[in-house]
């Protein structure tokens, strides 16, 4: 029972563990992960060499150090990175003193909640994929434990089929179960939130450069399904938030801004629209232009960005209705706009004198942004990778490089508006995605920024300078303006992408974001009204029950032997009816016997009996195989036959 | 396991089966086949079970905690995959038919090897385990091919012996769940009486019969014929056959030396099972020396003969001979 591991069961189970602890790699820091990829490495390569597991005065002092080392690097072990790091070397270590069955097991089992752990990063689609994957291999390691396989069916595969069939049986009562069990809407310890570890996504701020990383990064943002059809590429700009002050390097964002209208009038046409955001772990909802009220569970601020009253700490839904050409309010506050023209010191000079001759010679600001968005086109290249700016960000990209992308286009022209007495601002969003099966997937390297400037008697205008220098850029997407085309570009490639991009909205919308108030929706559909946790426990254990009897039904099939042919079968269960009259055959008996002894026991029986017997004699002994007509034939007269205690005299 | 608890285990192992007759109904020995049905099959969670089912609740716990659903996901999913694996392996074991027990000739207080006959039905049936007085021999049978499983146990009495319980238990597929039943199966088989080693030399027999064959017996082709296909292998003479070229076999009707009476009465003076330990050793010495013997008992006179069938008797009877140690 707790026998010595085999090469090849041990190597199953370091397998087991090396697949494991790489569903963490990408959390784990490098000077832990390589010495424990080593270490699992040097251990099979022992074990294969007949060497057995190193001793306690090796482990021992190994464990200590581990601990010391998680602690010194996080100060303490706690909390789901060092907790992580700390679960994936003990399993490591488990893994160096494994020699026999029953550490091999409990190696797994351990590694089972390693696996589960893993996904409190992160639960796309792809990873949760491979976190399945790695669950096959677990119990297909598991099976493979077993002392005796059938022969020929010793290698992995038929493990795996094993573990499959495990997984695929359990698959109906695991999404009963997921569907029905009690969600919580607080936590009862920790916080849903990450460590701060940074996920990618717009940041607070903006300095021109800063993006350049963003763009190539090709993960979701959010998804929209509109109510009516896709507005046009050009008209898909998500604002998410606006940065107004500028301190010659960096944009940022009022720290307070008041409270917004609740309600903006709407002008033009009307786009309704519901957005699937991802985890961003912050609270900036990304609209389209321009948000008409703030949907349930935000507010909107002055800038009209809707800002969430808590984190995004799990992907959100949202529904929000917008009008590209309204705007909040036709006057702008004095104290808004003078931050709305404030330049830093020191910075810009040449830029400020461009702006102040425009002004002078142009004076219509129309004009202004014309000749501007006119400068941009004709000398300015568009470009993810534009040359490092010196100090003064501003003149050199201006008056210098001259190559960028949108964060230094629209930086630059709202500098240059300010400088030409017209309140400017910068907004930072989305523009453009991919549209296809019904709806819109907005990636992060379709982040963007642009200008608004601000127009007497009219409001807000957007203006995108970037779309002067690099037309494609709005029209045609990120990608075709960032000429990214050396591997996405393949048509096929693409549509993969894109059909698997479909498969992982689904999988965020039904499993992913399932919560209380989906649980509700669904449950509601069903017929089940009260969805309390307490009714929901109750439906629980009625489901579980019930499976565990529909198994043991299935479990408890082809149990009794099937003897004989259909024949044989009829009299026996013929035999049985007769039994609950006291006259249930003999072993020893014979048809004929049991003639005589009915006509003993029951004569009235008999007269009817009697044929019958007679025919069953005739069927059984007359052919080596009856027709099939006539034991039916027999079948229904013996079916006919009453038999009834008043018929018996006792 | 140490002795304290073997010892406890042995007496509540016993009150339970004073007590609880009905659970123990199935273990008294029943005639073959005996056919594993749902009514003598346990299931309880193993150790490594219990553990497990401990680890998928702290699982659920933080799944849920954190809101993860796909962690609740994975836990539903491991929690019914483990669920599944009891009846997977309840259906490894429900319909295993025991067919038939065979013993090898072994004499006692050596090692008894016994071949115990599974038939699987339609099924195949991986990680099957048989323990047997705490030696475990594990097996597995593919669909519609019935097996032998040997185990080899040291029996100390003479005379009709049964294998007595037997455990037949699986953890299959993945060791959560043990699920076992008990075997008796009502059949003897004989246990010939230890053999006194070293024995003394043969007794001088009485007879002279073989006198003038001996004295051939120098020649050395005396006793040999020439092989025939239905001759046993281990009476081919093999070093003659390679002096003539063609296999020559002992002729197991030449009867060698003298003949010999292995007589219980004569061995007077010691105790009961001493003697009978002595005649079987002189039994099988007699017939590796190839010599006619004549087996005499109180109640009866084997022989003169030789060969394995007569040696078989002789044992038997051996065997057999009433003695004070509870053996029939």
């Amino acid at each position: 029972m707790n026998e010595r591991l085999d090469t090849r069961q041990f190597e199953r189970v370091a397998a087991a563990v090396a697949a494991t602890v790489a569903t963490h790699v990408d959390h784990l820091p490098l000077w832990f992960w390589l010495p424990l990829a080593f270490a699992l490495a040097l251990r099979t390569w022992m074990r294969r060499r007949g060497m057995t597991a190193p001793s306690a005065w090796i482990r021992i002092p190994l464990t200590a150090l581990l601990l010391v080392l998680v602690v010194v690097s996080y100060g303490n072990v706690f909390g789901k990175i060092p907790g992580s790091t700390l679960a994936c070397g003990l399993l490591a270590l488990k893994l160096l003193e494994t020699e026999r069955m029953r550490d091999a097991r409990i190696a797994l089992g351990f590694c089972a909640f390693v696996l589960m752990s893993a996904l409190l990063f992160t639960q796309t689609l792809l990873f949760s994929l491979a976190v399945g994957g790695v669950l096959v291999l677990l119990l297909a390691t598991l099976v493979s434990l077993q002392p005796a396989s059938l022969p020929g069916r010793r290698g992995l595969r038929a493990d795996v089929r094993v573990a499959l069939l495990l997984l695929g049986s359990s698959l109906p009562l695991a999404v009963a179960a997921f569907v029905l069990l009690p969600r919580l809407d607080t936590p009862m310890w920790g916080s849903r939130g990450g460590d701060g570890s940074g996920r990618s996504g717009l940041s607070e701020t903006m300095s021109p450069g800063q993006f350049a990383q963003l763009m190539l990064d090709d993960t979701p943002a959010f998804r929209v399904v509109f109510a009516g059809a896709t507005p046009l590429p050009s008209a898909l700009y998500f604002r998410t938030l606006v940065l107004t002050d500028f301190d010659g390097t960096t944009w940022t964002r009022q720290l307070e801004s008041g409270f917004g209208p609740r309600q903006i009038p709407a002008t033009g046409p009307i786009v309704d629209y519901a957005v699937t955001l991802e985890t961003t772990e912050r609270r900036w909802l990304p609209a389209l232009d321009l948000p008409l009220s703030a949907p349930e569970g935000a507010r909107m601020n002055a800038d009209q960005i809707l800002v969430s009253a808590s984190p995004v700490m799990q992907p959100r839904r949202y529904e929000v209705r917008s009008a590209a050409q309204a705007h909040a309010s036709t006057t702008l506050g004095s104290i808004e706009r003078a931050r709305a023209l404030r330049l830093p010191g020191g910075y810009g000079t040449q830029a400020r004198a461009l702006g102040r001759r425009w002004r002078e010679e142009l004076r219509d600001d129309d004009r202004i942004v014309q000749v501007a968005l006119g400068m941009f086109r004709e000398s300015f290249t568009y470009t993810l990778e534009p040359p490092l700016l010196a100090r003064d960000s501003v003149d050199d990209f201006l008056f210098e490089t001259r190559r960028g992308f949108c964060e230094h286009y629209a930086s630059a022209f709202v500098f240059l508006m300010r400088a030409a007495g017209m309140p400017a601002r910068v907004v930072t969003g989305y523009q453009g995605g991919w549209a296809s099966s019904g709806y819109l997937l907005v990636r992060q390297s379709d982040a963007h920024a642009w200008a608004e400037v601000w127009k007497d008697g009219v409001g807000w205008l957007r203006v995108d300078p970037t779309a002067a220098v690099s037309p494609t850029r709005v029209e045609l997407g990120a990608a075709a303006a960032n000429l990214r085309t050396d591997w996405i570009g393949a048509e096929w490639l693409r549509d993969l992408r894109n059909q698997f991009d479909f498969a992982s909205r689904l999988w965020t919308d039904s499993i992913v974001r399932f919560d209380t108030l989906r649980q509700r929706g669904l449950l509601t559909e069903f017929g089940v009204a009260d969805v309390s946790r307490h009714n929901l426990l109750l439906w629980l254990s009625g489901l579980l029950a019930f499976t565990m009897l529909a198994a043991t039904a299935w479990a408890m099939r082809g149990m009794r032997e099937r003897h004989g042919d259909a024949l044989d079968r009829l009299w026996a269960g013929f035999g049985v009816r007769l039994a609950r009259l006291g006259i249930a055959p003999r072993a020893h008996e014979g048809p004929l016997d049991l003639r005589e002894r009915v006509r003993g026991d029951a004569p009235e029986l008999a007269r009817e009996l009697d044929p019958l017997i007679d025919d069953y004699v005739a069927l059984r002994y007359g052919s080596v195989r009856p027709a099939h007509d006539d034991v039916a034939r027999l079948a229904a007269r013996l079916r006919a036959l009453s038999l009834r205690k008043t018929d018996r005299k006792s | 396991m140490t002795a304290a608890t073997a010892d406890l285990r042995a007496r509540v192992l016993a009150y339970a089966e004073r007590r609880l007759p009905a659970l123990t109904r199935l273990r008294r020995a029943e005639p073959l086949p005996t056919r594993l049905d749902r009514r003598r099959i346990y299931v309880l969670p193993t150790g490594f079970g219990l553990m497990f089912g401990v680890l998928l609740f702290v699982m659920l716990v933080g799944a849920l905690n954190y809101g993860n659903n796909a962690a609740v996901l994975l836990t539903c999913v491991l929690g019914g995959a483990a669920g599944a694996s009891l009846f997977v392996g309840f259906r490894g074991m429900s319909g295993l038919v025991l067919a038939r027990v065979q013993a090898d000739e072994a004499h006692a207080g050596e090692s008894v090897s016994v071949r115990l006959r599974f038939e699987p039905g339609a099924r195949a049936r991986a990680g099957l385990r048989l323990r047997h007085r705490e030696v475990d021999a594990a097996f597995a049978l593919p669909a519609d091919s019935p097996a032998d499983v040997s185990i080899a146990f040291d029996e100390t009495q003479r005379g009709w012996q049964r294998i007595g319980r037997v455990r037949v238990w699986t953890d299959y597929p993945l060791g959560l769940f043990r699920i076992w039943s008990w075997l008796n199966p009502d059949v003897e088989f004989l246990v010939y009486p230890a053999l006194e080693r070293p024995a003394p030399p043969l007794p001088s027999g009485a007879g002279r019969i073989g006198e003038q064959a001996a004295a051939g017996a120098s020649d050395e082709h005396a006793g040999l014929r020439d092989y025939r296909p239905s001759d046993a292998t281990r009476l081919i003479a093999w070093k003659a056959s390679v002096r003539h070229d063609s296999l020559l076999v002992r002729d197991i009707e030449h009867r060698s030396g003298e003949a010999l009476t292995l007589d219980h009465a004569a061995l007077r003076g010691m105790d009961g099972e001493a003697r009978i330990r002595r005649l079987a050793a002189w039994v099988v010495d007699a017939e590796a020396a190839r010599r006619t013997y004549t087996l005499r008992l109180p109640a009866e006179s084997i022989g003169p003969g030789l060969g394995a069938e007569h040696q078989r008797a002789c044992l038997r009877a051996l065997a057999l001979m009433p003695g004070h140690a509870g053996t029939t």
